[in-house]
């Protein structure tokens, strides 16, 4: 690897002890991946110190605080215990842990509580911004046209190179926390011109207009290109941040797509030409009514039972608009005795959502907005849930794996009626 | 003794590891595809559903899903539920960070594809330094 003097010194510990054992990480990262230097990176997102239950046991006799421990031998993957300093770059933490104004609805302890917020206050006095979202481009994080990020979290990676083309490959946790020690990411991947054109070509031959069109076109393409960078081309009205979001997601679920272009809509892709650039198309895929329909009867694949007793939105973090919408769809009503109704959120947006009066309305429908995690972030539903309602196709395709539920998916709307009436009623396209 | 075959890759991981070969065809997703305590694959229609990797040859076309892959796989290794070794052929930041965080000897970028030639059951023996992957096939 080619170092500049800057990442010598740090290296060879003239920066501290932390950035010396981030910037060693970095360097056993970039040779695995065959780069050749680092970029200067100004904009980190990740999950620093994250501690579950398994990771404070794991630490628990080392001589120091388990924050310190967990960091230095975990994130960092270290070997030596160091004291962690401040951070050096902007740096955000996603989601994680819980929601510190509803934590009982989700069945945490004060103990749990505590542990989150302990653990909050250390990362923040270290100069990481609590977001606590999945959505950090929601909370007021959105990077610039060709600014190198480091960014975890499939769904945001996947909206910052193809919505906002910013450029990141999708971290890790790891490669996260020593990059906000550092400012260093390796030069690889999406980080380089050469690797942001489209290989895959798909052709929508069908109007795709719904967020739960884009949510079941997302997964088509995220299973039929894997990694590869897809360019859609076809009948589509201009998607906005929410269809952005939940196409995104989809497509990073069933695939690990982190890149892709919109022929006339992406900001890399004002046409075919310039979204395939030098690349020659490996292969050309067409989505129509029996793919859609397909990719819809795959995604309920998991459910059979038609009494819903749990309806959970927001996944990616609920957009204010989003949040809006369902207000609409309860007003003056109330959920099914037999339901609960979880949405999540950023803190950001439900600041806005409690201004707007959004939160209370949710509420005295019977449901809740919660922020910082989700059910399959979280691993955590309300006792008892066996069918599960979702208008997200990420969340459909991991709570079943994770919590053993029965998933139904569809519209916001199929999903409200569900909480209303207590029953999956679902049209399928 | 079965036919020997030998393949010439890249290190990605440095290290020796030995051990019977567990091969999909599938990308293996690590948070919400597999579950690091028990080193099993859990994705629903996974064809390796069910199936442990622990001590194992892991042999696998890539990575995909959720960026906490490195986390799950690093998991393993505290766990002790990991592979003995890594081969795959698509390299990714999630493939690369987790191979990394596990330490397990790593190789990619063979000459011939591992998942035409390896077998599960086969024993496989891998020289991630010199990128070196030794294939005992145990039926011709």
């Amino acid at each position: 690897m080619k170092l500049t003097d800057h990442e010598k010194a740090m290296l060879d510990g003239h920066q501290g002890k932390a950035c010396q054992k981030a910037m060693e990480l970095l360097v056993r990262y970039a040779e695995a991946l065959g780069a050749e230097r680092f970029v200067d990176t100004t904009n980190v997102a990740g999950v620093p110190g994250s501690a579950s239950a398994f990771l404070r046991n794991y630490y628990k006799d080392v001589p120091a605080s388990n924050y310190d421990a967990i960091f230095s031998h975990f994130d960092l993957d270290s070997d030596e215990l160091i004291e962690v300093p401040l951070i050096a770059v902007h740096s955000c933490h996603l989601q994680g842990g819980v929601d510190p104004e509803n934590w009982e609805i989700l069945g945490a302890s004060p103990a749990a509580l505590e542990l989150s917020q302990s653990r909050e206050a250390f990362i923040a006095e270290r100069g990481v911004q609590i977001l606590k979202t999945c959505t950090p481009y929601l909370a007021g994080n959105v990077p610039a046209r060709g600014e190198h990020c480091a960014w975890m979290e499939s769904s945001a990676v996947i909206y910052c190179n193809a919505v906002l083309a910013a450029r990141t490959n999708t971290e890790g946790r790891e490669s996260t926390s020593a990059a906000m020690l550092t400012g260093k990411i390796p030069d690889w991947g999406l980080h380089r011109n050469e690797n942001r054109f489209g290989t895959h070509r798909i052709d929508v031959e069908i109007a795709v207009e719904s967020v739960m069109d884009w949510g079941m076109l997302g997964y088509f393409v995220g299973a039929a290109v894997e990694e590869a960078i897809p360019v859609l081309t076809g009948q589509y009205a201009q998607p906005d941040l929410v269809r952005f979001k939940h196409f995104g997601a989809s497509a990073a679920s069933s695939g690990g797509v982190e890149m892709y272009h919109i022929v006339g809509v992406t900001p890399e892709a004002a046409t075919l030409e310039q979204a395939f650039g030098p690349k020659q198309t490996v292969a050309t895929f067409t989505y129509g009514k029996a793919e859609q329909r397909r990719i819809y009867d795959d995604l309920n694949s998991k459910a059979t039972d038609p009494d819903v007793d749990f309806i959970m939105l927001g996944c990616p973090h609920a957009a204010i608009e989003q949040i809006r919408e369902v207000c609409g769809l309860l007003a003056g009503k109330r959920i099914s005795a037999n339901c609960n109704l979880w949405i999540f959120t950023s803190r950001a947006v439900r600041s806005i959502a409690d201004q707007e009066g959004y939160t209370r309305v949710i509420r005295n429908a019977g449901g809740v907005l919660l922020t910082d995690t989700c059910s399959a972030i979280g691993q955590v539903m309300p006792p008892g849930t066996k069918v599960v309602a979702l208008d997200s196709a990420k969340q459909t395709h991991y709570l079943p794996a994770l919590m053993g539920v029965q998933a139904w998916f569809g519209s916001t709307t199929d999903c409200i009626n569900a909480a209303l009436t207590g029953r999956w009623n679902g049209q399928r396209p | 003794m079965g036919t020997i075959i030998t393949l010439q890759g890249r290190k990605v991981v440095g290290g020796l590891a030995e051990g019977a070969a567990l091969v999909t065809r599938q990308t293996i997703s690590g948070w919400g595809g597999v579950n690091a305590m028990q080193g099993t694959v859990i994705e629903t229609r996974h064809e390796l559903r069910g199936q442990s990797f622990k001590d194992k040859i892991l042999v696998f076309p890539g990575a995909k899903g959720s960026s906490g892959w490195s986390v799950v796989f690093h998991m393993t290794r505290l766990a002790g539920t990991a592979p003995k070794a890594m081969i795959f052929n698509e390299m990714t930041t999630k493939v690369a960070l987790g191979a990394v965080v596990m330490r397990v000897p790593s190789v990619t970028d063979l000459d011939r594809d591992p998942l035409e030639l390896i077998a599960t059951g086969d024993w496989v023996k891998v020289d991630a330094d010199r990128g070196i992957v030794e294939i005992h096939q145990s039926s011709p």
